[in-house]
């Protein structure tokens, strides 16, 4: 109750910032952007935690050959759900948090441009959750047709399907606003001084995503939009029956899908982008060119599409284009690659957590681009594709690539966000357990997927037991080193030796300038950039 | 509302804008696909194919299975005879019978698939009713012709191909203009080639 005349308060005295609701009700009405970006990230972990248990429940499936525990639609339906917790739940909002706790204090603003916009594009996802989640519990179970959601498969399942369109719009109005929010705040809210070329590298990667997202979300939105109306109102986008064409869906999701893994990896750059420097000691090589690079990417990004499409059928001309398209995206990242290198060249490096995590980011990331390098060729995706090589590929860029960075980053601000310093120990403890048990899980893959085993198959040949084996025992160990993670973080919020400003000897930014823990407002008066 | 909140709004407006123009880019894709598949070629369904070998080759003979189905259609539909006996290059002309069991006029489009699907390539259609709309008047009755020839350069092991029609209600169909064909060219892909 009085939580509720507090917020009453709140609404009249605007300028009042000592006097803000308590409890529950400072979470559920916060417009700060530091409030919202710590629910985003605790969401986000929440989620992980989610897909986790299913990626659980999908390695002990095929720990063995034969069926031991799932029905095969039961199977898939993990397979799919693990798929669009991990990329909806769990990277993506994980990313949204950084930004909303970043960007402001990296270019000097006081908030977000629009802070009940951000308030609400938050508590959008929890919905979102539930009606995903729930989806388990209705008749004939969650979906099924993978997190592509590919017709005909999608336009034929229960009613858990319209559960997951519903969801994917409400993720992706949350994305939107959230994106617009993250432009606005970026391009009108700089401190003065603080031009764009002078911004950190985690600014411009997120500007740079912002725009992907609003261009593609919505195609993602219209394509499951016209699933919906396949399903219920007799349309035929994609129904066979009535004249439609699965194979459009493929182009319209892959136009959205494409972007979205740059959606997903190009933030983690601009993490990493902060982090090398700090710890080398230097300043980042090349910091223009790796503006451009990311650009480029984004641009490259929206032709390369139908190289996930390889086999649907198309004219040798398109084929070929898409095969050359999608390699000339290895020019800007390896600029990216070299770049991180050549800041580390000469540095007096010094390996705390978040530099563990960055230095194996490009270690490991960069096996996922080459192995993608592999996919893209494509006479050789024909063999490999919907194999356990492409499986092992794309947890080689978004688990090694976006959750590694997402852990670099986390250690990198924690003291800024807290104010403790955490358990060195817990951070390296934590990273050579992830590291090592993510290559048991995933670099068994790419030999049973050259050996030919098909992804989404909740059972197979005995010939591959050998390496399922391995990878199950990798996957219970990657889960299991996560709780390390989450006591690393709880006890640093708890306590532990005070942070100073700056925290990293080498840290360089407008970020710590603010004391640790931040102020809950900061750059009331915004500062002057040199 | 300060100069700075205006400012913010304006570049929302213009953001907001480019959003709601990419969620009709999506359906912009639809008619956009369709272009794309005419102007490569990669639907070829409703056309009649061209031979250019008519030799035919009498040593040889392949069984052609008939296979008719409807689909969510009041129409009976079935070939005349289950199968027949040919020689590849030799143009044999067959016919189906279709009656609409219901009192108004309805429109329907056959698809054709082939099985083996790789026997799709050899078997060339020089006349079909699936390459328009057929629409039947109440309770009408209809013989339809299709005409075809098995390339010679079948492959040896196909001893059998089964050539098998689905019809499909065109949507809104009661009564439609008979002139323009079901599905437009594009819409449709798979099978023949």
């Amino acid at each position: 109750m009085s939580s509720i005349s507090h917020d009453h308060a709140h609404g009249h005295g605007h300028d009042d910032h000592g006097h803000h609701p308590t409890g529950l009700m400072r979470w559920i009405t916060t417009t700060n952007h530091k409030d919202i970006g710590t629910m985003y990230l605790i969401f986000a972990f929440t989620m992980f935690i989610v897909g986790g248990l299913l990626a659980w429940g999908i390695r002990a499936e095929l720990m063995y050959p034969g069926m031991q525990l799932w029905d095969p639609e039961r199977f898939n339906s993990f397979t799919t759900m693990h798929g669009l917790i991990m990329v909806f739940g769990a990277i993506m909002p994980a990313f949204v948090g950084f930004a909303n706790w970043q960007i402001p204090l990296m270019i000097g603003a006081s908030d977000m441009a629009f802070a009940r916009m951000n308030n609400w594009s938050f508590w959008l996802l929890p919905v979102a959750a539930i009606l995903l989640v729930t989806s388990f519990f209705l008749p004939g179970g969650a979906p099924a047709a993978g997190w592509t959601l590919y017709a005909p498969l999608s336009v034929q399942q229960g009613m858990s399907m319209d559960f997951t369109i519903f969801a994917i719009h409400i993720m992706g109005a949350s994305s939107i606003m959230g994106s617009i929010n993250i432009i606005v705040t970026i391009l009108n809210m700089r401190a003065p001084g603080m031009t764009l070329m002078k911004m950190p590298l985690f600014v411009w990667t997120w500007l740079i995503t912002a725009y992907l997202l609003i261009a593609v979300m919505p195609v993602l939105a219209g394509a499951v939009t016209m699933i919906l109306t396949d399903r219920h109102f007799g349309t035929s986008f994609f129904n066979a029956a009535g004249g439609g064409d699965p194979v459009l869906y493929q182009h319209v999701f892959c136009f959205f899908g494409h972007p979205e893994v740059y959606i997903m990896i190009l933030p983690a750059f601009g993490i990493i982008s902060q982090i090398i420097p700090t710890f080398a000691r230097k300043p980042l090589f090349g910091y223009a060119s790796m503006v451009y690079a990311t650009a480029s990417i984004a641009i490259l990004s929206f032709i390369v599409w139908a190289h996930h499409m390889f086999v649907v059928g198309m004219p040798a001309a398109g084929l070929l284009f898409f095969m050359y398209a999608t390699m000339l995206i290895a020019v800007p990242t390896g600029v990216k690659v070299f770049n991180w290198v050549a800041t580390m060249w000469r540095g007096s490096m010094t390996f705390e957590t978040p530099m563990l995590f960055a230095v194996g980011f490009i270690f490991v990331f960069t096996m996922g681009g080459f192995t993608g390098l592999i996919c893209a060729i494509m006479p050789i995706d024909i063999q490999i594709q919907d194999t356990y090589y492409v499986v092992a590929h794309f947890h080689y860029v978004l688990v090694a690539g976006s959750l590694f960075a997402l852990f670099a980053g986390t250690y990198y601000w924690l003291p800024k966000w807290t104010g403790h310093m955490y358990s060195e120990t817990l951070g390296k403890l934590h990273f050579w357990a992830s590291i090592i048990f993510f290559n048991i899980t995933f670099f068994p893959m790419h030999f049973l997927g050259l050996a030919g085993m098909p992804r989404r198959i909740p059972d197979y040949a005995t010939q591959f037991a050998d390496f399922n084996f391995i990878a199950s025992i990798g996957a219970f160990g990657f889960g299991l080193s996560q709780l390390i993670f989450l006591i690393a973080v709880v006890k640093c919020a708890k306590g532990g030796p005070k942070a100073t400003a700056q925290v990293w000897e080498g840290a360089d930014g407008l970020e710590w300038t603010v004391p640790s823990p931040a102020p809950y407002h900061t750059f009331e008066e915004p500062p002057h950039v040199k | 509302m300060n100069e700075a909140q205006v400012a913010n709004r304006k570049l929302m407006r213009k953001l907001f804008v480019i959003a709601v123009c990419m969620f009709g880019f999506a359906y912009a894709l639809v008619p956009f696909y369709e272009v794309i598949c005419k102007l490569t070629g990669s639907n070829n369904l409703l056309k009649a194919d061209v031979v250019q070998n008519t030799q035919v080759d009498k040593s040889r003979t392949v069984i052609i299975e008939f296979d008719a189905n409807t689909h969510k259609l009041a129409w009976n539909f079935k070939p005349t005879q289950n199968s027949l006996t040919v020689h590849l290059g030799e143009i044999v002309q067959v016919t189906y019978e279709v009656r609409n069991t219901k009192d108004v006029p309805v429109s329907g489009q056959a698809i054709p698939s082939y099985g083996p699907a790789l026997a799709g390539k050899y078997f060339r259609k020089l006349d079909c009713f699936c390459f328009t709309k057929q629409t039947l008047a109440a309770n009408e009755r209809k013989q339809m012709p299709v005409v075809f020839v098995v390339d010679p350069s079948l492959p040896k092991d196909v001893n059998v191909i089964t050539l098998s029609y689905t019809f499909f209600e065109v949507a809104g169909s009661q009564a439609t203009n008979q002139a323009e064909p079901a599905v437009k060219e594009g819409e449709l892909r798979g099978g023949s080639s």
